[in-house]
């Protein structure tokens, strides 16, 4: 590394978000999230915490649930990412999706992506998750408003299919 | 303070032979990031002690579990959803698979490291009391060739241990000895996920004929690196397990231990629960010594 090593300016980095692929031009330890909401446009994903504490930043990289608020710019180079905003198909609802809404699964929202997406990582693990499994699944999301009760239950509906 | 990312560099240069050789050539320089869950936490604080920093998040030559006859070899970069849902772990190896499991929640288990636990050296790690209990080694590798060590007494004091500024951590062995002993292990936090230990416990036990054949306990956050209480086990090794014992044991721990006060408990608090967690895994192995 030469002369300029403290300030190493901008690269480039190319990734799949919700099917299409993406170039940006980011410093390397820009945070994901960052990288979505500023540079993407792609606001569904909250801050919470910035710390990995609260799940609220949570997104699917390469079919695994993460936090962005804990992943630099540079470690998604060549990555496959699935935000909140991948999962509707226009208007149409996934069936996890109108289960939130149909059990009350969200008050103020912030936390909403990040349940939903860890949500359908537990789904995909699990089709048919008993409360226990459901608990531990979301225990990485953290809600202030709803009690947790009708998030729970919100899975359990659309685990039993009755939201398609 | 958050810190600004355009005062960082950040590197992935893809192999470990060149992550070895940008360590080997600035010592100290390049801070190894793997799955960012405790280093990205100290850069939203303001807090990395450096501003280079060297990816090494997916190296193919760190990941991957190798069962052996003997041993079961699992490479630093194994993630926590790794451990916990390898077979042979969960089967052989309890401890280790529950640490992963209690440890923050499936994002982060999708993220954090094994080799990154040991590196970041919280004495509240959840995975190095079994590691202590497990009699685990370590596989350190740098431009200069590869080195087994023990890891009892890798961690030599807060946040130190036993490894040059130019190596890595590559394995973590575990002998598959311990398959047929009572292993036991607790954390207390404030709640189940996403929480740091208050105290985390992991222990070992086997019982022949109503005696302790042979014990082992470690603890975790009661002292500035996590601990193995050798001294109780040499008192307990031999002995039936009666009620004065394990009060003699539950007193030995107060001596053992050096718990502090901090954010997430207190010294007080820390030495009863020890106590009562070396106690309860007495009582439960007296237990396990009846079934078998």
């Amino acid at each position: 590394m030469i002369g300029n090593s403290k300030r190493p300016g901008k690269c480039e980095v190319s990734l799949t978000v919700n099917g299409e692929p993406k170039t940006v031009r980011v410093y390397p330890m820009e945070r994901l999230l960052d990288v979505l909401r500023l540079e993407l446009g792609l606001t569904g994903t909250k801050e919470g915490c910035g710390e990995g504490e609260c799940g609220s930043c949570s997104v699917v990289m390469d079919g695994k649930l993460v936090n962005s608020c804990l992943i630099p710019a540079l470690q998604v180079a060549g990555a496959t990412l699935t935000t909140i905003e991948g999962l509707a198909l226009g208007p149409r609802l996934t069936a996890l999706q109108a289960a939130f809404l149909k059990c009350g699964g969200a008050q103020c929202g912030i936390c909403t992506p990040g349940m939903i997406l860890a949500s359908r990582q537990l789904l995909d693990k699990k089709p048919k998750p008993t409360l226990e499994e459901i608990r531990e699944g979301l225990s990485g999301n953290l809600c202030r408003c709803t009690g947790y009760m009708q998030i729970f239950e919100a899975v359990m509906e659309a685990a039993s299919g009755n939201s398609q | 303070m958050r810190s600004d990312p355009v005062d960082f560099a950040l590197r992935a240069p893809g192999t470990l032979e060149l992550v070895l050789s940008m360590l080997a050539s600035e010592p100290g320089t390049w801070l190894p990031i793997s799955g960012g869950t405790d280093v990205m936490v100290q850069y939203a604080a303001g807090k990395l002690s450096s501003r280079q920093l060297v990816s090494i998040w997916n190296l193919a030559e760190l990941r991957g579990i190798e069962v052996l006859p003997d041993e079961i070899r699992i490479g630093a970069g194994c993630t926590y959803t790794e451990l916990r849902e390898h077979e042979v772990i969960s089967r052989e190896f309890p401890l280790l698979a529950r640490a992963a499991r209690w440890t923050g929640g499936v994002a982060n288990q999708n993220r954090g490291t094994l080799g990154g636990n040991i590196a970041n050296a919280s004495p509240g790690a959840d995975s190095l009391p079994a590691l202590l209990a497990y009699e685990a080694e370590l596989v350190l590798v740098s431009v200069r060739g590869e080195r087994r060590i023990s890891y009892v007494g890798f961690h030599t004091g807060y946040k130190k241990m036993r490894m040059e500024l130019d190596e890595l951590i590559r394995v973590v062995s575990l002998p598959r000895r311990f398959s047929g002993y009572f292993q036991y292990s607790r954390k207390v936090g404030a709640r189940n996920a996403q929480a740091i230990s208050k105290v985390c416990l992991a222990a070992l036990g086997r019982i022949r004929d109503g005696f302790m054949e042979d014990v082992r306990i470690s603890l975790g956050s009661v002292a500035p690196v996590p601990i193995r209480l050798t001294d109780i086990e040499q008192i307990l090794k031999g002995r039936r397990i009666e009620p004065a014992l394990v009060d003699l044991a539950k007193m030995k721990v107060a001596t053992a231990i050096r718990p502090i006060d901090d954010i997430r408990s207190n010294a007080r608090y820390r030495a009863a629960v020890a106590a009562n967690l070396v106690a309860e895994f007495l009582t439960q192995l007296v237990n396990s010594g009846t079934l078998a």
